[in-house]
């Protein structure tokens, strides 16, 4: 328990760093940008597919419910809302989580375990601003347009399915979706999750790297939490992020 | 990979992502349906406005001619003082009729403009005077059967009755 405690802090910590130490990350750009192809445009093709299923899914899966009422139009509200607001920035951040947050932890893990960042210390470069925050920026950078882009391709993905499959009227898709979602309660509030989702498990996936003992199985242990701990984060902020933004 | 190559894929990846968040917002979202240009304010007043919400949309003929600014309530009359934003090209008499209706059985309810006869036009600040406010379900329905209880009450009156007579 008191160990839990104490790596809050230093976690907390390290996040102060990572933002003190972030002018050189945006001096040196190309730092950022090499990460931001890790993590971003390495990540497109998973976030893609899994978007394009999970929108024909929820077509599918939707207008079962919603033509025992009569209204299988509202198809395209129903896509369109559960990706923008929830599934959007929640399942991306899981799946950047798995995809990017691993990678990182495992990385760093084995700079330290190798002595790298020791020995960047040794040469005056520090290992924070040198390796943390880079790739800190490029995650928060990433993770936004990584949700904006799922959410996108699964209304594709419903339409897909609702459109041509099932035969639900073009342009009722698509008004019936204009008419209720709207910019700024609806798609500002999931840009705004994507951004703390991004911040929480880039920084968790950054603290377990920096944090793993120096062994093989000590890497290995890292990862498994960073994954773990990620998805925990991201389910519980989203919580009490959906219930900050829910207009009374 | 060379710089140069990485540059161009994170220049396609924030393209991409710039291009979504725009597809969302026109095409999904309502930024390109909801904007009225310029418009002119009239109020008007209701004993019961219903589920009216903000930004509820005003519609004329089954046109959306402007959208419901905020709604508030007058503690001197009782009654919900409706702001309304009409857009600037459309004009309407002075004795027009502002109804809410809700669309469908379930759907949203919204304002229903019906023009009446004067040849003087509403101008910004003006007043709807001649206003019916929702019709709740609850309401009609009681009163329905209300309707019918006493009905069915005169009726066995008249059968009581009957063989005294």
């Amino acid at each position: 328990m008191i160990a839990r405690v104490w790596r809050l802090g230093a976690g907390a910590r390290l996040f102060f760093l990572t933002i003190i130490y972030s002018g050189e990350s945006f001096r040196r750009f190309h730092l950022t940008l090499r990460e931001i192809y890790f993590t971003g445009v390495m990540s497109l093709l998973i976030i893609i597919v899994s978007a394009f299923f999970v929108g024909m899914v929820l077509a599918l899966q939707g207008y079962n419910t919603l033509q025992k009422y009569g209204s299988s139009e509202a198809i395209g509200v129903l896509v369109a809302l559960s990706l923008v607001r929830e599934l959007g920035p929640v399942v991306t951040a899981l799946l950047f989580a798995g995809r990017a947050g691993t990678a990182i932890t495992a990385e760093i893990g084995l700079m330290k375990t190798t002595e790298q960042l020791s020995a960047m210390e040794m040469m005056a470069v520090n290992p924070i601003a040198r390796v943390v925050a880079p790739r800190f920026w490029a995650g928060v950078i990433s993770m936004p347009i990584l949700a904006a882009l799922f959410s996108m391709v699964g209304v594709l993905g419903g339409y897909l399915v609702a459109v041509p499959l099932i035969g639900v009227d073009s342009g009722a898709f698509w008004s019936q979706m204009q008419a209720n979602v709207d910019v700024r309660a609806d798609i500002i509030n999931g840009v705004i999750k994507s951004v703390v989702f991004a911040v929480a498990c880039t920084m968790i996936a950054l603290f377990e790297g920096f944090d793993a003992p120096p062994t093989a199985e000590g890497v290995s242990h890292a990862t498994t939490r960073t994954v773990v701990i990620s998805s925990l984060t991201v389910l519980g902020l989203d919580f009490v992020l959906t219930s900050f933004m829910m207009v009374v | 990979m060379e710089r140069t190559k990485i540059d161009l894929w994170v220049g396609i990846f924030v393209a991409l992502g710039v291009a979504a968040l725009l597809g969302l917002a026109m095409k999904v979202g309502n930024l390109t349906s909801n904007n009225l240009g310029k418009t002119y304010s009239v109020s008007a007043a209701f004993e019961n406005v219903g589920g009216l919400k903000p930004n509820a949309p005003v519609k004329s003929a089954g046109v959306v001619v402007g959208r419901v600014a905020d709604i508030k309530f007058d503690s001197k009359t009782y009654e919900a003082i409706v702001n309304i934003n009409i857009d600037q090209r459309y004009a309407f008499p002075t004795d027009t009729f502002a109804n809410i209706y809700t669309a469908g059985l379930l759907g949203e309810q919204y304002v229903g403009l019906e023009a009446g006869g004067e040849d003087d036009s509403l101008k910004n600040g003006d007043k709807i005077t001649q206003t019916q406010g929702a019709v709740v379900l609850e309401k009609m329905i009681s009163k329905f059967l209300f309707n019918k209880a006493s009905e069915s009450e005169s009726k066995s009156e008249t059968v009581d009755a009957a063989p005294e007579n």
